[in-house]
């Protein structure tokens, strides 16, 4: 496993650019497989316009104490960028004033970011719905300052949603790095012991389930029971719901891809998977992703590969949801990796 | 022609089938769906019996098929191998339980 970001081995993939230029090119070009313009005008879907904002997605940074080989971020203690307070705070205020339901805070590790404290406490004060902080479990056993973790969670009532590629050691390490499975049990029982996850409690846990290799995830429903099953009988743990989230052929996945010779086939995959029926509730169609430093993006993937706002309004300061009501949603061939089979987003599956 | 008796991507058009013979094709197909549907097996158990009648069939499509398939169900590589090997037991196993009807003939034609 990568144990540093493609940025920092100043990879040809830590430009957007390229990865753009990777995902025109070859068998999208030549028109052996169709482009996703053209294959969602076939069922009159083009241009993609969004709906009502229900969520407000904040990523915080990209530092993160794991450089996970699937990363669409890339991600890892080397990265640098980090919400200063002073966004943060124009993020409150849109926070407050904004009709979205959903505060979902990612990262890299959020907790890694030295205002997430502050953030998370104002932002619980203005009194969202659903205020969710993803969380890669291990954050929480990296080190002392971080041991508390889920009593803060707790006292903010925050969703926190959570990764988990197999409830084995094997698989889990491979993708995410040596030790990341044991300590990532050890967190679950932490987050258990507060109350999270537990049948009948408010103190909602979710898990998130990447595919560890070329493959798409199989059925969300079936996949969450053979995880409640494993954790339950192997470690006594209990949680909410599971996530199937298929991994986007962007930045370090990507990479993955061209390296073990998958690219292609995954294309394949994809685009056989295509499900019309997902693409109306595609994510991209209800949320609205903030970086690091305030621009906006119709998704997290679109903010992994810089491509802003099709609007007049492109930063957080300027924020106007009339305005962004307006604008075509940007995409790409990575698109197909959130319209294949039962449909992929950050809270799942879709259709 | 290929060169070559197998080509991978000859799986993706597995449902080509059907333009030669659309009604045999097709009630093929219906069967193939209902049969790996969730009955009195799972449908995970039922790509773990598919794995192994992969192997003993020597299906390079099929296997391709259901490794990825066991992938995406989540099936261990320890479990898959498991499978393999029942697959592999029974067909040993049958080529062995044969040497009872080579015993049979050698004891009735010997004196």
């Amino acid at each position: 496993m990568a144990v540093k970001s493609l940025k920092k081995r100043e990879s040809e993939l830590a430009s957007t650019k390229r990865q753009l230029e990777i995902l025109s090119n070859g068998i999208f070009q030549s028109g052996e497989l169709p482009t996703f313009a053209n294959k969602i005008k076939e069922t009159n879907q083009f241009p993609l316009k969004p709906k009502k904002i229900e969520i407000l997605q904040i990523n915080v940074g990209y530092m993160c104490n794991q450089v996970c080989s699937h990363c669409h971020v890339d991600a890892g203690p080397d990265r640098k960028e980090i919400m200063t307070r002073e966004t943060m705070q124009q993020c409150l205020d849109v926070i407050e004033k904004t009709g979205a339901h959903t505060l979902d805070l990612t990262g890299g590790a959020p907790e890694m970011n030295p205002h997430f404290r502050w953030f998370v406490e104002e932002a619980s004060k203005i009194g969202v719905k659903d205020f969710i902080v993803r969380s890669n479990l291990t954050i929480i056993r990296a080190n002392k300052k971080y041991y508390d973790l889920p009593e803060f969670f707790k006292k903010h009532n925050v969703h926190v949603v959570s990764s988990m590629p197999h409830w084995t050691r094997g698989k889990t390490d491979k993708q995410r790095g040596d030790g990341v499975f044991d300590k990532s049990i050890k967190a679950l029982q932490e987050l258990n012991a507060v109350g999270y996850g537990m049948p009948d409690s408010d103190l909602r846990l979710d898990l998130v389930y990447n595919p560890s290799g070329a493959f798409l995830p199989g059925d969300q429903a079936a996949m969450e029971k053979d995880f409640k099953k494993a954790l339950l009988e192997d470690f006594g743990i209990q949680f909410h719901n599971l996530f199937a989230i298929t991994n986007l052929p962007i930045s370090r996945f990507l990479d993955y891809l061209i390296a073990s010779e998958n690219y292609e086939d995954y294309m394949y995959s994809l685009v056989e998977a295509f499900n019309p029926g997902a693409v109306a509730n595609v994510m991209c169609t209800n949320t609205i992703s903030v970086s690091w430093d305030g621009w906006l993006y119709d998704c997290d993937f679109n903010q992994m590969l810089d491509l802003k706002v099709a609007s007049k309004v492109k930063h957080i300061s300027e924020y106007n949801e009339e305005e962004l009501h307006n604008r075509n949603i940007i995409i790409s061939q990575h698109c197909y990796g959130c319209t294949a089979g039962a449909g992929s987003s950050c809270q799942g599956t879709v259709a | 022609m290929d060169k070559s008796y197998y080509n991978p991507r000859d799986l993706k058009k597995f449902g080509s089938i059907t333009e030669w013979s659309e009604e045999l094709g097709n009630k093929f197909f219906e069967y193939y769906g209902k049969v790996f549907e969730e009955g009195a097996l799972t449908p995970r158990e039922k790509s773990l019996i598919a794995l192994a009648v992969a192997h003993t069939e020597q299906c390079p499509y099929c296997i391709d098929a259901y490794s990825q398939d066991g992938l995406q169900r989540g099936i261990t590589k320890e479990e898959m191998m498991e499978a393999i090997h029942v697959g592999a037991a029974i067909k040993s196993g049958a080529t062995l339980v044969h040497g009872v009807q080579m015993m049979n003939k050698v004891n009735k034609l010997e004196m």
